[in-house]
């Protein structure tokens, strides 16, 4: 299974960053292999449509698991259309958010959160 | 060839912050010049609250979106790829649409290898228009929840008719109020002695620089002394057009939606403004 992570940093030391769209970067860890692979979000500098430059990203990526702290409607339609569970999570280090992923303490996201775009204003 | 007659000059009103009183001036000035009224604050355009125009003309504002033809979609992504403003995606193998953030430039239909792209339109605001007093009123209105107003603001000042017009803009200095700007021959910057005030018209004054116009500050809230405004405008070598008192009267009648104009007080005022506004921005 592949987990992404919403995150400010490349290691497990680091904090989830609890926005989707805006994130620094994506932690993907592998659990069958135990590889992790950090890709940059590129939806952090866009103009508008950040969510779904992000949901774009992890849907090339093969996820199975998103853990982040919202998504916005756009993402929401998008990682849900793509069966991707998404799953809440406050901004902990990763290892943290790991350790509760595995041990079933998140919470699924079940509806989007408010809309911060500016709709490329 | 240039008809003289038909001379036009558009005057934008901008200020950087907003409430600072681009339409108390927009509209006030409007009556004193005998010039047409602009708004182009499309989000929330309010100078018919104290104008009151009789609206006797309504056209449509419409935008350009993607349809794509699932019987010729082999869902490559190119156009996903090709779009600047993440209005596409691809799940599974479908294309998705995010209408909304769609700017209409074309570059998915070019993209595309496969003809699977066409375009249609959808309505996302109106223009409405009408006389009150002798003066043309126009006025753009964006649909709630539709983020781009651009479209409205570019369809609302290209049938702009001759003559002088004044150009009621959006706040900030963002797109709406760029794309307003072009359309303009002078600015006039309204601003007031705080922090903010000031903070906001240094962006503003740096935008309307960009466009080599004439342009002037005027000073709404002003509390008749010696304030962080008029030392920028002297610093800056800038035209002080002229200033609004702070004053609890203007309060009041602003908050019943009544003219300024149409009291005494104010009508000098703005007569004086007005003759201001000649003088730096000269024409005819």
């Amino acid at each position: 299974m592949r987990i992404a992570i919403s995150s400010t940093g490349k290691t497990t030391v680091d904090l989830l960053n609890t926005r989707f769209g805006r994130c620094e970067y994506f932690q993907i860890h592998d659990t069958e292999s135990g590889e992790v692979k950090v890709i940059e979000n590129k939806g952090q500098s866009a103009g508008g449509g950040a969510g779904i430059l992000a949901s774009n990203q992890i849907i090339d990526e093969n996820i199975d698991v998103i853990i982040t702290g919202n998504l916005g409607p756009n993402a929401f339609e998008l990682i849900e259309k793509s069966d991707i569970k998404a799953y809440k999570c406050e901004s902990i280090v990763i290892s943290s958010v790991l350790e509760k992923y595995n041990k079933g303490e998140l919470e699924e996201i079940q509806m989007s959160g408010p809309a911060y775009h500016g709709g490329g204003k | 060839m240039v008809e003289v007659n038909k001379m036009e000059m558009n005057i934008a009103v901008l200020s950087g912050k907003g409430g600072t009183g681009k339409t108390t001036v927009s509209t006030n000035l409007a009556l004193a010049l005998k010039a047409n009224y602009i708004d182009c604050d499309v989000e929330e355009p309010n100078g018919f609250l104290f104008l009151k125009p009789e609206v006797d003309k309504t056209e449509k504002v419409m935008v350009e979106y993607p349809i794509i033809d699932k019987a010729n979609c082999v869902s490559c992504s190119d156009c996903v790829n090709a779009c600047q403003f993440n209005a596409l995606a691809k799940v599974k193998d479908e294309i998705l649409l995010f209408e909304k953030l769609c700017h209409g430039c074309g570059a998915c239909e070019i993209s595309c290898k496969y003809n699977a792209i066409t375009y249609q339109k959808r309505q996302t605001g109106k223009i409405e228009s009408g006389k009150v007093r002798n003066i043309d009123c126009s006025r753009g209105i964006l649909n709630v929840y539709e983020p781009m107003a651009v479209p409205v603001i570019r369809q609302l000042l290209k049938n702009i008719s001759g003559g002088v017009n004044l150009i009621d803009c959006p706040p900030g200095t963002s797109c709406s109020v760029v794309n307003a700007l072009k359309y303009a021959s002078a600015a006039i910057l309204v601003t007031e002695p705080s922090e903010f005030g000031l903070h906001d018209l240094k962006m503003a004054v740096g935008v309307v620089k960009m466009y080599n116009i004439p342009f002037g500050i005027v000073i709404n809230k002003d509390d008749e002394k010696d304030n962080i405004i008029k030392r920028y405008c002297r610093e800056e070598k800038i035209k002080l057009l002229g200033t609004i008192p702070y004053s609890k009267n203007t309060a009041v009648l602003y908050s019943k939606g009544e003219i300024l104009y149409d009291d005494p007080y104010h009508k000098a005022l703005f007569d004086e403004l007005s003759k201001e506004v000649k003088d730096v921005i000269s024409w005819n």
